[in-house]
């Protein structure tokens, strides 16, 4: 009421002291203030105006037209959730930009910590003294210049381009880029240094065979040549006429030199110098004939009539004692290759021999390790296996048994000792093998499980005693007795589990080179000696017999026998002297597979016992460890020594080189810290040692960082 | 007639100073060295001998608590410094080498939570059961003048745990809510919570240096960013997680330590199954720290012992303990690699080689070579059955045992007893989960 009274008062009086809403701009008492805008108001203005689109106008009368009520905002919860949605994924995205560094990082062969080393080594003066700044007019003058070609001015280490261009590449890119150079310029290097050592021979013999062979190999070029850039071709044909005609003109290589008369007049008492004489006529003919392009059906049978006969059809199987085996290897393998071919043969032969020598000999001797790893291995392994089972070879059946007792005595002896300990250790081997039992299903996992007990080691003693107790080995595979008809069924179990034997692994790779004890050439006299002395030192016993007899009663007991299962007199007549029927004998004659063929099957003075030894059964490893995919690739791996007794320091050094570096005292800081710039930079690769050492910076993602 | 002189060139053998080595004629011809295989075998049975003989990872005990160790933090510049605090409120100050404690300050009533250095190495942060947050000069003060915090702030509750910025003045608490707090201020430039929970664990990651992760009661694992108003995305497992850790090389990837005795390594871009679960405690799992090299982590147990785990495998690859270390509270790696410390119940911080028959001090050069061959030799035979088993050994204590041998029945009863329902009901209705699968409850958006 009191408000009421007073309104009229109050509006009279019309009295303004601040702005506010109801004030007109043009009117002090502004009519139709206060009242909402509505949409149809604004329309009429839009419709005159020709800026607007014709899209916002029509929307603008739908809106018009529409009845409905607006949706209700989305509750907060829902809101929030979406926030922390499109939250979530915007971080795990910028997260996701790490993913090739840390994969990179966890490929890496070695890592060295502290992440962003400084490099060793002295450092330019524009790094160490910082903050240095141009003074003096001639300074400046000459720093404006600079500065107008993008020239370094206090680090010029790169130029502003040199970093532009650098950050234009990506990573991988550059990567790239950079292995590219660097293989180049190691290939360059090579090339360099290769071709100094040769120019470095002074033998004029190593020249010329060179020379001949670099002749030889650009005819060969020079037909495909033919066929593929006839213009270079044309070239080269251009060039050959020309050393024609320098052939025809100059008399360099007739008779007429000095050296040539010298020969001439020996040539009638020396067969060498009249060969040689020859050769130069040769020589002479071949470079003033006319070269004929030749057409491709030449070429085919020019090849035809050069093809010659493959040496081994000259060598003839030399006589020896072929009684005795032992003969046979050794000494006749390098034998036959200079002994029996006719003595035409043998010179050009040695010297064709010399050409390539000289030519290959670098690559040989590259190469010498390998081949002799695959040549002599073989044979290194059956000597060894040979040897192994001439002694043993008497009782090869009863090896198991004999071996179990034993090992069974030796059991009693030591059980005594170690029965104190191993009551001790009782429950700890309970809870292995029942652990054994549990873990099938995760195995990868038993892999890097400790092996955790009460027992606590203190020295290498400790050590061997938890050897005989912990471990499961021997006792996973004792060795049965098979009854005859069982052995004669079934493949003997070792094959059918296919296992890395460390027989493989621990000895088909000592890789000896073998070098012949004799003289390669060996002459016939020394040789019959040689025979003579091994004869005389077998003469008693019939060594090769026995081994025949040896070998041929362990391939009987291998061979699966004829399992007989006919019943006389079933089905049939029975009685004395009568023979079940033939029909009969076929259906129940029951013949088994052949066991896979023996190892010395084809080695006729090699017997290789494929019985697994006990005792170095417990060393070998049983199943196929994780990243190895299959036997062969586990076992080279641990064929190749890493040891410096069997590699020189270098690559000692690279092969046992660590995962992990860490500096003492170095405080590793996380990756990022310190630097703000963007990539991953590979500041000292190593191309000889192949190691990297990656550097850190953090990656480029140039965040606009928005605080919302 | 040529006459062919042998001569040698001096420089192939004669030395050029007293003190260079001697040039030793070495031939690699393998007729000379046979036998590779077995030889280097043999070598990696008895490195493989050695390197458990010589594994005495334990290097001292540092004593001077009275109260069991709450929490340690490491000295961001300083390797030789370790700070710890106590559950009486103690804080003190460790120089390592010398095994010795620097300065104790009385810094909380009641536990201190969490200790935090500062990156820069000058000052540190405690919070404790008081409610306070309160930043220390690492510089010990002058004689005679009184030990008291550059700043104090008083909470409205109790913080459990804080962590400092990598790079910039700013660091995080969590409590009834995580809090970011900017050095210069008394109060948190910004709060997250989510749910009624408190928290128990806070981490900044050391290199996405924006991004957080807390631990919370209710059983989950939450992730912020601090340039976003809301928090990123939880994750809730079975049981609760006590602490976690990022791995300081690797920007996703972080570990977090459980009450259900495991480990668990999450990707944080696939929250909803971790990447690894690492299993082989035997009680809850209090305290994880990352190798500052991200390769691998140390934690701590109620069970008394430590583990060391590669961060990508299941089982730990070595476990450390002693008969007078009680249930371990908190546990970190130290900054070059080398240690790892472990704060107890009976008031010891323990320090640890973080590779047990690790030689210690400086190695000559060939000391060194001959380290490193023998470790790529047990490396190179480490599936070798006699090589594995004598690496794999490690002595544990008898109860601990027997609890593994009663987790190993409980676990294989659970699996029978699933194996058993599966086969007794409709195909696919009990599907089959993997380990990793199966301690995550739910991923919230």
């Amino acid at each position: 009421a009191i408000s009421s009274m007073g309104s009229r008062k109050r509006k009279k009086q019309n009295e303004r002291s601040e702005a506010s809403v109801q004030v007109s701009e043009f009117f002090v008492n502004a009519e139709g203030t206060g009242e909402k805008v509505n949409l149809s108001d604004l329309l009429g203005t839009v419709e005159k105006t020709s800026g607007a689109s014709n899209k916002t106008k029509k929307q603008l009368r739908n809106l018009q037209s529409s009845k409905e009520t607006l949706e209700l905002p989305l509750n907060k919860q829902q809101t929030e959730k979406i926030q922390r949605g499109i939250a979530y994924e915007k971080t795990a995205a910028e997260v996701s930009c790490w993913r090739n560094i840390i994969l990179q990082n966890q490929k890496a062969e070695q890592m060295v910590f502290p992440l962003n080393q400084e490099s060793p080594g002295p450092k330019r003066v524009e790094q160490v003294v910082a903050g240095w700044k141009v003074q003096t007019p001639l300074e400046q003058e000459i720093f404006r210049l600079l500065h107008i070609n993008s020239q370094p001015v206090d680090d010029p280490v790169l130029t502003p381009v040199e970093e532009q261009s650098l950050k234009a590449m990506s990573l991988e890119e550059a990567k790239i880029r950079r292995a590219e150079l660097q293989k180049a310029r190691a290939l360059q290097s090579y090339y360099e240094a290769k071709a100094k050592r040769e120019k470095k021979i002074k033998s004029k013999k190593y020249h010329k065979v060179q020379r001949k062979a670099k002749c030889k190999d650009f005819l060969k070029q020079f037909d495909e040549m033919v066929k593929t850039n006839p213009e270079g071709a044309l070239e080269e044909l251009k060039k050959m006429e020309l050393s024609r005609m320098e052939e025809r003109m100059s008399l360099k290589h007739q008779n007429s030199g000095k050296w040539a008369k010298s020969k001439a007049i020996m040539a009638k008492y020396d067969d060498s110098a009249r060969k040689a004489m020859q050769e130069q006529l040769q020589m002479n003919k071949d470079l003033t004939q006319k070269i004929v392009v030749p057409s491709d059906d030449e070429h085919e049978s020019n090849e035809e009539g050069l093809e010659t006969i493959p040496d081994f059809v000259n060598d003839s199987e030399p006589v020896i004692d072929s009684v005795n085996p032992w003969m046979r290897g050794q000494l006749t393998h390098e034998e036959p290759e200079v002994s029996c071919v006719t003595t035409e043969d043998v010179q050009t032969a040695e010297e064709e021999n010399e050409e390539e020598e000289l030519v290959g000999e670098f690559e040989r001797k590259r190469k010498l390790r390998q081949a002799d790893e695959e040549d002599l291995i073989p044979t290194e392994e059956e000597r060894k296996r040979a040897e192994d089972v001439v002694e043993v070879s008497d009782k090869e059946e009863e090896d198991d048994d004999d071996d179990d007792e034993e090992e069974e005595e030796e059991d009693v002896s030591e059980f005594n000792t170690l029965f104190r300990l191993m009551r001790s250790e009782k429950t700890l081997e309970g809870s292995n093998q029942t652990r054994e039992g549990l873990n099938t299903p995760g195995q990868e996992d038993e892999e890097g499980l400790l092996n955790e007990g009460q027992i606590r080691v203190r020295n290498i003693e400790d050590l061997e005693v938890l050897g005989e107790f912990v471990d499961p080995q021997p006792i996973a595979e004792p060795s049965l007795p098979r009854t005859a008809a069982v052995e004669a069924t079934s493949e003997p179990p070792y094959k059918k589990k296919r296992e890395i034997d460390l027989k493989e692994v621990l000895t088909k790779e000592a890789k000896a080179v073998k070098v012949p004890f004799l003289p390669t050439v060996v002459d016939e006299e020394e040789r019959d000696e040689q025979i003579s002395i091994i004869k005389e030192a077998f003469a008693g016993d019939d060594v090769i017999s026995d081994f025949i007899k040896d070998k041929s009663k362990l391939e009987a007991a291998g061979r699966p026998e004829v399992v007989d299962l006919t019943l006389p007199g079933w089905g049939e007549w029975g009685g004395v002297g009568l023979k079940p029927s033939r029909w009969k004998r076929k259906r129940f004659r029951i013949k088994t597979a052949p066991p896979p063929p023996r190892q010395d099957q084809k080695l006729p003075d090699v017997i290789i016992s494929e019985n697994r030894n006990a005792s170095v059964a417990s060393h070998q490893v049983s199943q196929l460890p994780f990243p190895f995919q299959n036997t062969a690739q586990f076992e080279s791996s641990i064929r190749t020594p890493i040891g410096p007794t069997w590699n020189t320091q270098s690559v000692v050094k690279n092969m046992t080189k660590p995962k992990v570096i860490t500096k003492m005292g170095a405080i590793i800081e996380p990756m990022c810290s310190g630097n703000q710039q963007g990539a991953i930079t590979h500041a000292n690769t190593n191309i000889k040692n192949n190691s990297t050492v990656y550097t850190w910076i953090p990656p480029a993602t140039a965040k606009n960082i928005v605080f919302v | 007639m040529k006459v062919k002189v042998l001569c040698r060139n001096p420089d192939d053998y004669v030395r050029e100073t007293t003190r260079d080595i001697q040039r030793v004629p070495r031939n690699y011809d393998p007729t000379l060295h046979p036998f590779e295989v077995p030889r280097e075998y043999t070598r990696a049975l008895n490195a493989t001998k050695l390197e458990r003989v010589f594994a005495k990872p334990f290097v001292a005990s540092l004593d001077g608590h009275r109260d069991g160790i709450s929490c340690i933090t490491k000295h961001a510049k300083s390797l030789s410094t370790v700070i710890s605090g106590a559950c009486d409120g103690e804080v003190k100050l460790w120089n390592l080498p010398r095994q010795e404690c620097l300065r104790t300050v009385q810094a909380h009533e009641g536990f201190v939570r969490g200790i935090c250095s500062r990156f820069c190495g000058t000052s540190f942060f405690t919070v404790g059961d008081d409610k306070t947050i309160k930043q220390w000069n690492l510089e010990a003060p002058g004689y005679g003048v009184r030990e008291e915090p550059i700043n104090t702030i008083l909470g409205k509750a109790v913080f459990t745990g804080i962590d400092h910025h990598q790079r910039e003045s700013t660091f995080v608490t969590c409590g009834q809510t995580v809090d970011i707090w900017d050095e210069q201020r008394s109060s948190p430039i910004r709060s997250f919570s989510w749910g009624v929970d408190s928290f128990s664990c806070v981490r900044y990651n050391p290199v996405e240096t924006e991004l957080l992760a807390s631990c919370a009661s209710d059983r989950s694992i939450v992730l912020y960013d601090t340039r976003e108003s809301a928090p990123l995305r939880k994750v809730i497992m079975q049981l609760r997680s006590n602490t976690l850790c990022w791995n300081p090389m690797e920007a996703y990837y972080f570990t977090c330590a459980n009450e259900d005795y495991n480990l668990y390594t999450y990707d944080i871009r696939h929250l909803d199954v971790p990447v690894t679960v690492h299993m082989d405690h035997v009680s809850a799992v209090l305290d994880v720290d990352y190798s500052p090299t991200g390769r691998e982590f140390v934690s701590a147990s109620f069970d008394k012992t430590i583990r060391i785990f590669p961060k990508d495998k299941g089982h730990s690859r070595e476990v450390y303990h002693t008969k007078r270390m009680q249930h371990v509270i908190c546990v970190r790696w130290s900054a070059d690699n080398k240690y790892v410390l472990s704060g107890s119940d009976e008031m010891n911080i323990r320090l640890w080689k973080a590779n047990a028959s690790e030689k210690l001090g400086l190695l000559s050069t060939r000391e060194k070579a001959a380290a490193h061959y023998n470790k790529k030799l047990i490396e190179k035979f480490q599936h070798h059955p006699q090589v594995r088993r004598i690496a794999r050994h490690r002595h544990l204590p008898g109860d601990i045992l027997k609890q593994k041998r009663e987790q190993r029945e409980m676990k294989e009863a659970r699996r029978r007893r699933e194996q058993n329902v599966r086969k007794h009901s409709k195909p696919g209705s009990v599907p089959l989960l993997t380990e990793k699968e199966k301690h995550v409850a739910a991923v919230v958006e």
